[in-house]
């Protein structure tokens, strides 16, 4: 007698450069030594669940460069966003933001992205490895959470759905991903910095190097100066911190970023630009925007400062930022 | 006392302690009572990190919030100081071969025999101060201030899980095999780290921590 799969699986046939298996991470575990991971552009992670009617909190498939080749062993509806790639079903062209329907045995071929970095792909069900502390994120830094795909690989297929596919195609908000600005907060240590270093971020353009992972993004560009040179006692640090080491090139810091860290940070990446910084590939240029914080915000700054010292609201309100970003993965 | 806020990013404040004891009690104070919208709190060696869901909480009323419970907390990090009100009574007590490769480097730095080195180390009473560099290495407070030591300048590449360790003014036990570049004493066999434990660190923040020598 044979055994039946009792769950419907997927086989990877070609993993491409990196591909690892992505939810919301696992904020909580900061305090022991382990960060929170996650899809690294979680508005593409969020809408590939929607277009597939799974909960937004579903593990997905998360591409670097694309490559990615599996084949279905049941039937299944999937959608494939984030860094545009040319998807095929058994060489049949398939669209990218927008529900596929695949047999049992069909292939799946996800190629190059044109631009960006990282694609999502979400199954119908969610794709059901054993969570690790909560979540089913692979965290590279710390080595926690599912393997990274090879050839080979089967991964489960869940049956937590909530509701039904119901759009067939989602209107890119962008369109392409379109130049990388990326707003910035000063702090929270400005002042190990000469005055001019913020001023030197706002106004050079960055380039990605290719050392960069999901750890994060290496730039190259004008180094930003310290004013104090002695050394930083090891202190928390938070996905789109711009941590400066000796050399004054900044290290943007991306969801498997160290809980911790020893370098002084000049300023942190607003959360509604995190998903744009999770698509940068080496080579693409970066601009930073230098927001002030927002007056309203005062215990950002230090109480007993002098009220004078904060900006005047009304500059500060081209500025402001919102409150609304739900993009938070700490 | 002086508590500094600042800001890191729109979802986060960064607040600066004058001591690491003040760090463990506003740690504590906040994991009994976390305000509306806290995600985490990261511990280090002087500050700790708020995370919060700015669709949840703003700055404007996290920064009064916070600097209520640092206060809060300097009353509590004085009682720690008082051995009758020790907060934690629980003790974890890690066995350590002395046999490290750089016990007899150490010794010869610090200008004492190795056996002298051994006896400060196990004298010790050590806390964890914060967790970081890798899923559950603690950085223990209480080092002899005599062992202090900064790290080795050639960092190595492999340490084994299990090693005891000094540099600067703390003591740890790697919980995994990885890179590091502190004095390397000796080794122990409890296990640091384990997934199928809850929480799968043996040490947490605030854990206080004694080394006991044995021979194998």
């Amino acid at each position: 007698m044979t055994d039946l799969p009792l769950v419907p699986t997927i086989e990877v046939l070609s993993p491409g450069p990196l591909t690892t298996v992505q939810d919301l991470g696992r904020p909580g575990h900061a305090a022991i030594g382990v960060g929170a991971a996650g899809a690294a552009d979680l508005g593409s992670h969020r809408l590939a669940n929607r277009l597939v009617g799974n909960p937004e909190a579903a593990a997905v498939l998360e591409l670097t460069y694309g490559g990615l080749r599996l084949r279905f062993e049941a039937a299944a509806t999937l959608a494939v966003t984030g860094a545009p790639c040319p998807v095929m079903v058994d060489g049949r062209a398939a669209g990218m933001d927008s529900p596929i329907s695949v047999r049992a045995g069909q292939q799946l071929i996800v190629g190059l992205p044109t631009e960006g970095v990282r694609t999502y792909l979400a199954v119908r069900g969610g794709i059901d490895v054993p969570p690790v502390l909560g979540s089913r994120s692979t965290d590279l830094l710390s080595g926690i959470g599912p393997p990274v795909l090879e050839a080979g690989t089967r991964l489960p297929i869940g049956r937590r759905v909530e509701g039904f596919p119901n759009v067939d195609i989602a209107p890119r908000r962008h369109g392409p991903l379109g130049p990388a600005i990326l707003r910035v907060l000063p702090g929270p240590r400005d002042d190990w910095f000469l005055p001019e270093a913020l001023r030197t971020l706002g106004e050079s353009a960055y380039v990605v190097t290719s050392e960069s992972n999901r750890v994060g993004a290496r730039l190259d560009g004008p180094a930003l100066k310290r004013a104090v040179h002695e050394e930083l006692p090891s202190e928390g640090v938070v996905s789109g911190a711009l941590q400066v080491p000796p050399d004054g090139r900044p290290i943007l810091f991306l969801a498997d970023h160290p809980v911790t860290g020893g370098y002084p940070v000049l300023a942190v990446v607003i959360a509604e630009d995190l998903d744009r910084a999770g698509q940068l590939r080496a080579g693409d240029a970066v601009h930073f925007r230098v927001l002030r914080p927002d007056p309203v915000a005062a215990p950002a700054v230090d109480s007993r400062a002098p009220r004078g010292a904060l900006p005047a609201a009304s500059r500060a309100r081209d500025h402001r930022v919102t409150s609304r970003s739900a993009g938070i993965r700490l | 006392m002086t508590t500094h806020i600042r800001t890191a990013g729109s979802s986060a404040l960064l607040v600066c302690l004058d001591t690491p004891k003040h760090v463990t009690a506003l740690y504590h104070d906040l994991q009994a009572d976390p305000p509306e919208g806290f995600i985490e709190a990261i511990p280090a060696a002087e500050t700790v990190m708020v995370v919060f869901d700015p669709s949840r909480a703003a700055a404007t009323t996290l920064g009064p919030r916070l600097r209520a419970a640092a206060e809060r907390a300097s009353m509590s990090a004085r009682a720690i100081d008082d051995p009758s009100m020790r907060q934690n009574p629980v003790v974890v007590t890690i066995p350590v071969v002395y046999d490290g490769p750089d016990l007899h480097e150490t010794a010869r730095r610090v200008g004492f025999g190795v056996d002298e080195v051994v006896r400060r180390h196990v004298a010790g009473e050590y806390v964890v101060a914060f967790c970081g560099f890798a899923p559950g290495f603690a950085y223990l407070s209480g080092l002899d201030s005599a062992l202090i030591l900064p790290r080795r300048s050639l960092p190595r590449t492999r340490i084994p899980a299990g090693s005891v360790a000094v540099s600067d003014r703390y003591t740890c036990v790697y919980p995994h095999e990885s890179p590091g570049g502190w004095h390397l004493l000796g080794r122990t066999s409890t296990v640091m780290w384990d997934l199928e434990r809850e929480p799968p660190a043996l040490l947490t923040p605030g854990t206080r921590v004694r080394f006991e020598q044995v021979t194998t």
